[in-house]
């Protein structure tokens, strides 16, 4: 079980980071609906509270983690120019991807929106986790902020939404591979 | 805590949250303009190249973050003490956040260029 160092950090920024911020937001909507809900709705203890800013600030780092590493790690080895010469584009994703017509979309619409819609979501999250542990429940009080809460964190999800499935696709057309080789395990012949 | 610190947060003037929504909608609608500008003009392209392995991607982003740090930093200065119409304060963000969104989506962008 082999796995290359670029397959490992694509991994890493799609599924460690990035998938790991999307799983969370279920979470994350239900308990700011929950606490800014009607006066009906249960209250949060101070330790409820707490957990929900602890759980909010790890998604934002999450989020940061996730479009730093796109950005700064991995994008560099999807847009690699090939030497001249080289005929085997398996290493260069958008070139892969560009050389034909079938697959040229996935770069034009595909990677060109992601790489820049993504950056909302950690703008967005940033907010949404300083206005919540600022106010807490006076998000709803008289200067309502709840509205922009909620939206934020909705356009959030749409972003990493948007971000996460085309970069699934684009690891299907044209993975990002090589660099040095980790042996996971050793297998029988 | 609770009915003492949910009374103290609800007299918290409303100020700092409405600058952190607006600059956030600020943040997002620089992310898609810089996006835009980039792909419509080669030369404005070639130099948001901060850092060449990322291409313009480097000087988008880190202008737009730039441009959002600063206006929250001069916003919460406006506001930490004030009261705004949150209504207003929301629907500019929001209009912001829509830009941010259309400008970076690459076929609305090409409709703007007349491609």
């Amino acid at each position: 079980m082999e796995i290359t160092m670029r397959d490992l950090w694509t991994v890493l920024h799609g599924m460690g980071f990035g998938a790991l911020f999307m799983l969370a937001f279920s979470g994350a909507l239900a308990e700011i609906y929950r606490m800014s809900g009607p006066q009906g709705m249960l209250q949060p203890s101070s330790r409820e509270r707490a957990l929900l800013n602890f759980y909010l600030v790890a998604m934002v780092v999450l989020a940061w983690f996730t479009v730093f590493s796109g950005a700064y790690i991995v994008y560099p080895w999807y847009r690699a120019v090939p030497p001249a010469g080289v005929t085997d584009l398996s290493e260069y994703p958008r070139r892969l991807l560009l050389s034909s017509g079938r697959t040229s979309e996935w770069h034009n619409i595909g990677m060109e929106w992601k790489e820049h819609v993504a950056w909302l979501a950690p703008i967005a999250m940033t907010m949404v986790a300083y206005v919540t542990a600022k106010y807490g429940r006076a998000i709803t009080r008289p200067r309502n902020m709840r509205s922009a809460v909620l939206v934020f964190a909705i356009a959030a999800f749409v972003a990493t939404g948007v971000a996460g499935a085309f970069g699934a696709f684009l690891n299907k057309y044209a993975p990002v591979r090589g660099g040095a080789t980790i042996v996971l395990m050793g297998g029988e012949q | 805590m609770s009915m003492s610190q949910t009374r103290s947060n609800a007299e918290i003037p409303n100020g700092p949250g409405g600058a952190a929504i607006l600059a956030a909608g600020i943040g997002c609608a620089a992310m898609g303009i810089l996006a835009f500008a980039g792909d419509a003009s080669g030369a404005i392209g070639k130099a948001l190249i901060f850092y060449n392995p990322t291409g313009a991607l480097s000087g988008v982003t880190t202008l737009a973050i730039i441009l959002w740090l600063v206006s929250w930093f001069v916003l919460n200065r406006l506001w930490r003490t004030e009261t705004v119409e949150m209504v207003k304060v929301n629907i500019a963000a929001f209009a912001l956040l829509a830009v941010g969104f259309l400008l970076t989506f690459p076929s609305f962008m090409d409709l703007l260029q007349g491609k």
